[in-house]
């Protein structure tokens, strides 16, 4: 029964790894972006965050299953 | 809300069970009194509280801006109009950039959807016991109090845009629809199954991520605000310091709150507006 707390910790931790590089990577260019056109800088912000929450769109729901087998399944309650 | 020394499992539980109305295999229609009741009315269990809280909810958003248009003035805008005034222009403008069919229907489809999950997810700002305790006064012990973190409502809604989707790609392409699921990418009939497959598998995903997204984003939320609940009871320090996360994490989940009803609508008004495309 303890696998599934280990199932959920790898959920986890490989969702958030994927995430961080992409929000990384997105600031960065995001930076780079308003550093060299700031006039843009309102307009790449509101992209930004639009793809910010698309990123982690698949880890959230790695999350959200990760938390259901730690709380419902794992004390073996619920269907 | 049981008396005593509650285990933090029970407590965490406890907060997770909707109010479920179904037909019991033993009992009959009635309400489930425990999880395992829920679990046991299989396909016929409707969850009350998500149901009635969202269409409160929506009841709410259309009473609000009926009375904002109908007491519309063309004097300076005040108060309520005004913040209405705002969003429509605010969604018009995204659905005007993004949208590139003609469709009188999609910007008040994008207003209602981006008002109504807002304010949903909205429900997660309340204090985690308040309405349970509330509401177990008036006998009603199982209770969630935000729609979003309940994937039937998200998968539903994700669903109706899906069935959009499906109803403009007919309307509108036609054939033309059928032959974009299988000529593309590679024009050639021997590789239609190869396209089917990969053009169905990414027609599928879009709903599915759809409402999974908002129900990952609001159900991870939520849980944190459970598990920040649960430091209260242990002693002051905690307590006082369960506080301070609490508040942090509440203002943090307001920017997450909007997002995620922002990124539903938009995506919506995007998968619109590849239906209505037409090469």
């Amino acid at each position: 029964m303890e696998l599934v707390i280990i199932a959920a910790a790898i959920m986890l931790g490989l969702g958030a790894l994927g995430a961080a590089v992409g929000m990384g990577l997105l600031g960065g260019k995001l930076i780079e972006g308003t550093a060299r056109q700031p006039e843009l800088g309102p307009m790449l912000q509101g992209k930004m965050f639009l793809l910010a929450g698309l990123i982690d769109a698949i880890p959230i729901i790695g999350v959200g299953i990760a938390m259901y087998l730690i709380f419902v399944v794992a004390p073996g309650l619920g269907a | 809300m049981a008396g005593g020394n509650q285990t933090t499992t029970e407590y965490i539980q406890h907060h997770l069970q909707n109010l479920v109305f179904g037909n019991h295999p033993e009992h009959g229609w009635g309400f489930a009194h425990s999880a395992q009741d829920a679990a046991d009315m299989g396909f016929w269990a409707i969850h009350l509280d998500s149901l009635l809280w969202s269409a409160g909810l929506g009841v709410i958003f259309c009473w609000l801006f009926y009375r904002a248009a109908r007491k519309a003035s063309t004097e300076v805008p005040t108060g309520f109009q005004n913040f209405a005034e705002w969003i429509i222009e605010f969604i018009d403008s995204t659905v005007k950039d993004s949208f590139h069919g003609r469709n009188k229907m999609i910007a008040p489809l994008a207003l209602t959807i981006f008002v109504w999950v807002f304010l949903m997810n909205l429900m997660d700002l309340i204090p985690v016991d308040l309405v349970p305790w509330a509401f177990s006064l008036l006998g009603v012990h199982y209770q969630k109090i935000v729609p979003s973190t309940d994937p039937n409502v998200t998968l539903g809604m994700a669903l109706a845009v899906f069935i959009l989707m499906l109803y403009y790609s007919f309307k509108i392409k036609g054939v033309g629809f059928i032959k974009e699921l299988t000529l593309h990418p590679f024009n050639h009939w021997a590789f239609i199954p190869v396209n089917l497959f990969m053009e169905v598998v990414g027609l599928l995903a879009k709903p599915f991520s759809l409402g999974l997204r908002l129900f990952g984003n609001m159900y991870a939320g939520e849980m944190i605000f459970i598990l920040i609940a649960t430091m209260y009871s242990a002693g002051l320090i905690l307590g006082i310091f369960g506080g301070f996360l609490q508040m942090g994490w509440a203002i943090f989940h307001i920017l997450i709150i909007t997002l995620q009803a922002f990124i539903f609508m938009v995506l919506t008004v995007v998968y619109l507006s590849m239906a209505h495309e037409d090469h």
